[in-house]
């Protein structure tokens, strides 16, 4: 080891690793994954937000979680985001393109896609 | 893509219990539902509740799921990881208060026992896996010591743990710079760094869930201290009874040298520094650190008087800065943070936290860090979850054989190194014996001493000869043949042990006896002058007796008694044979009225 700089690099190559594990994040993804959703296809809705959080380096504010079934199977995938302070809000009938654009949109632009929420249905 | 992770105790409790076939089942569960590119397994140091051992935690949730079994993988794959439904039966749920509860996903944090914690010493331990150096740097790993060793002179290191006001966590609390500055002060051809891992105290196993669970922040703290005192050798000197300790610090260090975190030149600075494993063979006296040297050096671990002192002249008759494990283990955030991260937590006196083993009569027995003022009553009864069996508590012993224990009546007093001494206990490393009603004072200081009389070296008349007088005495009073001469002559010998013996080892080894004395006498008494032992664990001070008015003569007693002591015919009432009686209690288990009692 040389340098500082080389130090800090493999703490970048590492941090996707490790970020998991301190929970600090303030805005949490909620994927329903119970059989209602993974029958409806949430296992790609899923993994596309766990790839787009990692990959544009959101993991310190974003934490991709997952949970059973809310009820509103025929809604499936179902997915909320909470963020502190705020009203939660419901995405239904996702897909992995459709989890890109809130990714962009709502996770880091800040803008809700009222379109996808349950209000729209 | 990891999505999440299963972190799985790896220390040497949860091990006991089982963890490692938990890791190869949960690997292969997570392979057959087709999970492995999404979930990544991680065998991690200590958590700290060893007593629900073994631990799984889920991240990113955080689900904390305690005493898992080999059976129980199968569901948390495929309900949790695969569904995200949390298996609750086994959710470790006793959440502290004023902690609210969301889709009942409890988080570790939450519970009693982590809420009023403070990690710094142990901040990775249950964290990372302890066995990669990149999870380590991942969490500012070494960014201390490249920090120590591009930015700052070796004064200024020195400085910034002087202000830190960080005391040595092995017992004594002499504080860390002033003994930095000591070796540093010092001009020699060869200096040495020494991490004392002989942790050998009963109950204590701090030291080896540091090593376990985080062993690189060692292999830095050594480098830096290196670095600040002018020493371009270490040498950890660890028990060969900690096998998971030795491997993983041995993997540690040769990850950190291929890194070359160690060896020469360390960040293009011109420092060198490297890092030698010493197994002892688990000699108490090789604590003792002038002992530890000379077993380091391969002679018989005895100490040798003082002065001169490690820091003049040391291991190898150079100067030697020796600290132990958890003292080490807060150097580094103490670099990275500085002093005031540190010296914000803590008493006047006493700044920063302490782990604590907590043990004996408590239900989470484990391993606690909380920050230095914390009563003894938030340690046992929020942390460590109160005394089993609704019995009550009646002492907490402290710094093992060579502390002292504390009454109820001091279950308020804030936890420092100052405050302990002045109530006749010490801090010690870190063990945390706690004893309730059914526990006798007088034989639980006959147990530390019994323990002091099988470990002193020898070396000095005191020690060797003193302890064992003294233990004689504890013997005949717990055998209800002492007298209260006796009382007097045992308070002037421990004085004299005190006095006159050569190391720590025997200058402490009367503490356990001069505090139950001072803290428990009318039990002394009890059993001197009334031949009675109040807790009823001394057996030649006990009697076993039939009451015959509750005896319906149904002869369960009798048939129970391993010795024959018990006679009587069918539906009369049965008599306990004195002399014969070895008082086992077999009998009072057996008997269904309730007519059989300890006296």
């Amino acid at each position: 080891m040389k340098s500082l700089a080389e130090l800090a690099a493999i703490k970048e190559k590492m941090q996707n690793r490790v970020v998991l594990r301190e929970g600090s994040s303030n805005i949490r993804v909620v994927v329903g994954m119970a059989t209602c959703g993974i029958a409806a296809g949430a296992r790609p809705v899923l993994n596309t937000f766990v790839e787009e959080v990692n990959s544009q380096n959101l993991g310190d504010k974003v934490t991709v979680t997952q949970t059973g079934c809310i009820g509103i199977c025929q809604f499936e995938p179902v997915v909320e985001v909470f963020e502190a302070g705020k009203e939660k809000v419901t995405y239904v009938k996702m897909t992995s393109e459709k989890a890109k654009e809130v990714v962009e949109k709502h996770l880091k632009g800040g803008h809700v896609v009222e379109e996808y929420t349950i209000s729209n249905i | 893509m990891v999505r999440a992770q299963v972190l799985i105790c790896g220390g040497t409790g949860c091990t006991s219990s089982g963890s490692q076939k938990l890791i190869s089942e949960f690997e292969a569960q997570v392979e057959k539902n087709g999970l492995a590119e999404e979930v990544k397994i991680v065998r991690t140091g200590c958590f700290g509740l060893c007593a629900l051992g073994p631990v799984v935690i889920v991240y990113p949730d955080g689900t904390f799921y305690s005493r898992v079994a080999e059976e129980d993988v199968k569901e948390i794959v495929e309900e949790h990881l695969l569904k995200g439904r949390v298996v609750e039966r086994l959710v470790y749920n006793d959440v502290a208060e004023g902690v609210k509860v969301e889709n009942n996903n409890v988080s570790l944090n939450d519970t009693t026992f982590y809420a009023k914690q403070k990690r710094v010493a142990l901040r990775n331990c249950g964290v990372i896996n302890p066995e990669n150096i990149d999870e380590y740097i991942a969490m500012d790993g070494y960014a201390a010591l490249g920090k120590a060793l591009t930015e700052m002179t070796p004064d200024e290191v020195i400085q910034v743990v002087k202000d830190s006001g960080l005391r040595g966590r092995g017992g004594g609390g002499f504080p860390t710079g002033l003994k930095w500055s000591f070796t540093a002060k010092n001009q020699a051809d060869q200096k040495y760094v020494v991490c004392n891992a002989d942790e050998g105290d009963p109950g204590a196993f701090m030291d080896r869930s540091v090593l376990e669970g985080d062993p690189h922040c060692i292999v830095e703290a050594m480098a830096i201290c290196g670095y600040a005192t002018g020493a371009s050798e270490g040498y950890v000197y660890v028990r060969a009874e900690y096998p998971i300790a030795v491997a993983r610090l041995q993997k540690a260090i040769e990850d950190a040298r291929a890194y070359g975190l160690l060896g020469k030149n360390i960040f293009n600075s011109g420092f060198d520094f490297d890092l030698f494993i010493r197994l002892g063979a688990g000699a108490f006296v090789c604590g003792e650190e002038t002992a530890l040297m000379t077993s380091i050096e391969g002679n018989r671990g005895e100490p040798r008087p003082r002065p001169p002192y490690p820091a003049v002249k040391g291991l190898f008759g150079k100067p030697t800065t020796e600290n132990n494990v958890e003292t080490f283990a807060n150097i580094p955030q103490i670099i990275l943070k500085g002093a005031e991260f540190f010296n914000s937590m803590g008493t006047e006196k006493s700044k920063g936290t302490k782990v604590f083993a907590l043990g004996g009569k408590i239900n989470h027995t484990g391993l606690v860090e909380i920050p230095m003022g914390t009563t003894l009553r938030e340690i046992i009864e929020d942390i460590g979850g109160g005394i089993p069996n609704g019995k009550k508590f009646k002492a907490a012993q402290t710094g093992g054989p060579s502390g002292g224990c504390l009454p109820a009546s001091m279950l308020d007093i804030a936890i420092d190194y100052d405050n302990l001494v002045a109530q006749g206990a010490m801090m010690g490393s870190g063990g945390l014996i706690v004893m309730d009603e059914d526990t006798c004072m007088v034989d639980i200081a006959k147990f530390f001493l019994e323990f002091t009389v099988d470990e002193s070296c020898g070396k000095c008349t005191p020690c060797r000869i003193g302890t064992k007088r003294l233990y004689e005495i504890l013997e005949k009073i717990t055998n209800g043949e002492g007298t209260l001469e006796n009382l007097d002559e045992m308070e002037a010998l421990c004085h004299y042990i005190k006095d006159n013996s050569l190391c720590g080892l025997g200058q402490t080894a009367p503490n356990p006896v001069l505090s139950t004395y001072l803290r428990f006498k009318d039990e002394y008494i009890a059993h001197v002058v009334d031949k009675r032992c109040p807790a009823g664990v001394c057996k030649n001070l006990l009697s076993i007796v039939i009451d015959p008015d509750k005896c319906k003569g149904c002869t369960a007693c009798a048939r129970v008694c391993p010795v024959g002591a018990i006679s009587g015919s069918v539906k009369n009432p049965h008599v306990i044979d004195k002399s014969k009686c070895i008082k086992c209690g077999a009998c009072i288990e057996k008997c269904k009225f309730g007519a059989i009692s300890k006296k």
